[in-house]
């Protein structure tokens, strides 16, 4: 299986690349990717760089242009194809059908993946992208079994890739505007979800510090208890009387133990999430995913290479979301 | 060309767990007493719900178009298993309107008139010209979608009739947990149907007791009720012929009338909100999706 890893930075680049990545995915600086913060992604100099780097060291380079372009500024969106192309991208990665049709019609050799965003969960759906666009590749939503991702790898003629390791989106991907309803700013929107703009940390009487997202209160630590970033569905809530964690605990996917089933159910690619992480994040995930994924296919034991990942965990909290049934 | 004389009225489909008995009724009083032109009807949120409902919808049909409206099935928005897909593939073929609202179901419907749902993500002139050419002659954008921007969108692409989400709590996310079972100590497979308890959501407050968001089983929805205060001659300037009321259990007949008031000129957008406010609405009202802001907020429209 393809280990995918992620990149914010050009030294984050270099870093998966060093570690043993077989694909890097990247975005460029502006509002046609989903991980749309400052500080973070890629001039197209940067990309042209990069790709060089990773193509001297074996791996590829996937470019995301996977937010859904804004009326009447298409543009901004075409040029990034056209960008990603010119900088020798192996593939762009793209939800919206303009994007997607811009991306054909004009780059036919240009290898499509279809995001995550685009939410294509059914043999019906790929088939559709797959048809239309000559998408070679599905970015599985995070709503599947293992069990349901081996029926649908038999069912369709494109690759899968799935998300085995990072942040974990609750809502279907693509499908969810909790965040531009309380800050006007959302994945599908502007490429952003829980923006740090948005968030403040005040005290309460008690001395609990709340975390607040556009005003609303999500989240509170006691004194002396580490603070976690406020993402709106891992925040507290009261519902029926009870409070707590209505959605899901602040948890992160780790789908690791998970990784022969996926492999026997026909997936191609396994992507780790991340791409606002710090290198040495980077290389340590990548390096532990690329000994588990060698030991794998090699029969080797992969215990070790699944314990030195626990401690990337957040708060070491982990689950295997979607891929067990249990969890829904 | 799009007929824009008079604003129409239209019914969105129920995205809550109400029982047949419920939904027979409710119908039968909307094919009697409301001004409504269009009644989108059928399960959106939950297959597992079908089988209850399944059995009423001809006569519901029948219904409502004796009573001279046009009715229109709306589709599943994340279908996953094979029954739910199997569904999907049957309604594609149906002699009768559809809605639809997942991807799957475009290549079965190809070629035949659709609307376009606002669970599909349709955010741009290019996305919508693409769906038109494969059929959609209606389309309902996504709730979160600026006024401007479907403005936009209209002006680029003006063989699409389009209807605005105008009324009710707003449909903010899909998931594959269910969040009704969570919430009772239950799993999705042995859920016992529990969001039938919530006819109008299971409202989720802050932890500063805000009303904030609502779940309705794999759905979650706004803690606010979203109504759009915007007048016909502005709709008619950016090519909106149809505002869309979403059903909850206030009396959507009495709603539809304050809304068919306000849109015949006979109140302003004021009024329309005191009238709102003033029945037993799930929560406060909200507009900011209109004018680009945060959803939950609530700002002055253009007149």
């Amino acid at each position: 299986m393809e280990l995918v890893c992620p990149a914010g930075t050009p030294a984050a680049l270099r870093a998966a690349a060093d570690a043993g990545a077989d694909a890097i995915y990247c975005g460029f600086a502006n509002e046609t990717n989903a991980r749309n913060f400052p500080g973070l992604n890629f001039s197209s100099d940067e990309l042209t760089a990069g790709v060089s780097y990773a193509h001297a060291r074996g791996a590829k380079v996937l470019v995301a242009i996977n937010t859904f372009a804004r009326a009447g500024d298409i543009g901004i969106w075409r040029r990034a194809v056209d960008d990603a192309a010119a900088c020798g991208a192996d593939a762009v990665i793209a939800a919206d059908i303009a994007v997607l049709d811009h991306a054909a019609t004009r780059h036919p050799d240009l290898r499509l993946h279809l995001s995550v965003q685009a939410a294509a969960n059914t043999p019906e759906a790929i088939r559709f992208y797959s048809e239309t666009f000559g998408v070679r590749r599905v970015v599985l939503p995070r709503v599947l079994t293992v069990p349901e991702i081996a029926a649908l790898n038999r069912d369709i003629g494109v690759e899968t890739e799935v998300f085995v390791f990072g942040g974990l989106c609750v809502m279907t991907e693509g499908r969810c505007a909790l965040s531009s309803f309380a800050t006007g700013k959302s994945p599908n929107l502007t490429g952003v979800c829980s923006p740090p703009e948005d968030v403040d940390y005040r005290e309460d009487t008690s001395g609990n510090l709340l975390a607040r997202l556009g005003g609303f209160t999500i989240d509170s630590f006691e004194a002396g208890q580490a603070a976690g970033y406020p993402t709106l569905c891992k925040g507290r809530f009261s519902a029926m009387g009870k409070t707590g964690h209505l959605f899901e605990d602040p948890v992160s996917l780790n789908a690791f133990e998970l990784l022969a089933d996926l492999s026997k159910a026909g997936v191609t690619a396994l992507k780790i999430e991340g791409r606002q992480r710090g290198k040495a994040y980077i290389s340590g995930v990548v390096k532990a995913f690329r000994q588990a994924v060698d030991s794998l296919s090699g029969g080797a034991d992969p215990t070790a290479a699944i314990a030195a990942l626990k401690s990337f965990s957040e708060g070491g909290q982990q689950t295997a979301g979607s891929y067990k049934k249990t969890w829904r | 060309m799009r007929d824009l004389s008079r604003i129409e009225l239209a019914l969105g489909p129920c995205l809550f767990n109400w029982s047949s008995e419920r939904l027979t009724d409710f119908y039968k009083r909307i094919a009697a007493e409301a001004d409504i032109d269009r009644v989108y009807l059928g399960e959106v949120v939950c297959g597992k719900r079908m089988p209850f409902t399944d059995a009423i919808w001809p006569d519901v049909i029948e219904t409502l178009t004796r009573a001279g409206k046009e009715v229109v099935l709306s589709s599943l928005a994340q279908p996953v298993n094979k029954r739910e897909r199997e569904i999907l593939r049957q309604q594609a073929g149906y002699d009768m309107a559809i809605e639809i609202n997942d991807m799957s179901m475009i290549p079965a419907r190809c070629g035949t008139a659709f609307t376009a749902g606002p669970f599909l993500n349709v955010y741009n002139e290019a996305t919508l010209a693409f769906l038109a050419d494969r059929g959609a002659s209606r389309w309902c954008p996504p709730v979160e979608l600026p006024l401007a921007s479907i403005g936009r969108i209209s002006a680029l692409v003006p063989e699409v009739a389009i209807e605005l989400f105008a009324f009710g709590r707003l449909p903010l996310a899909l998931s594959s947990r269910c969040y009704h079972a969570r919430a009772h100590g239950l799993r999705k497979d042995s859920c016992q149907f529990i969001c039938d308890r919530d006819p109008d959501g299971m409202d989720v407050a802050t932890l500063d007791g805000r009303r904030f968001l609502a779940a309705n089983g794999i759905q979650t929805l706004s803690g606010s009720v979203h109504f759009s205060g915007v007048a016909s001659g502005q709709l008619r300037a950016m090519g909106i012929g149809s505002v869309r009321l979403s059903p909850h259990t206030v009396d959507m007949v009495e709603v539809s009338r304050d809304f068919r008031r306000f849109l015949d000129g006979g109140s302003d957008a004021e009024e329309l909100a005191a009238n709102l406010s003033a029945r037993d609405l799930p929560g406060p009202l909200c507009n900011g999706y209109l004018s680009g802001d945060a959803g939950w907020t609530t700002k002055a429209l253009p007149v």
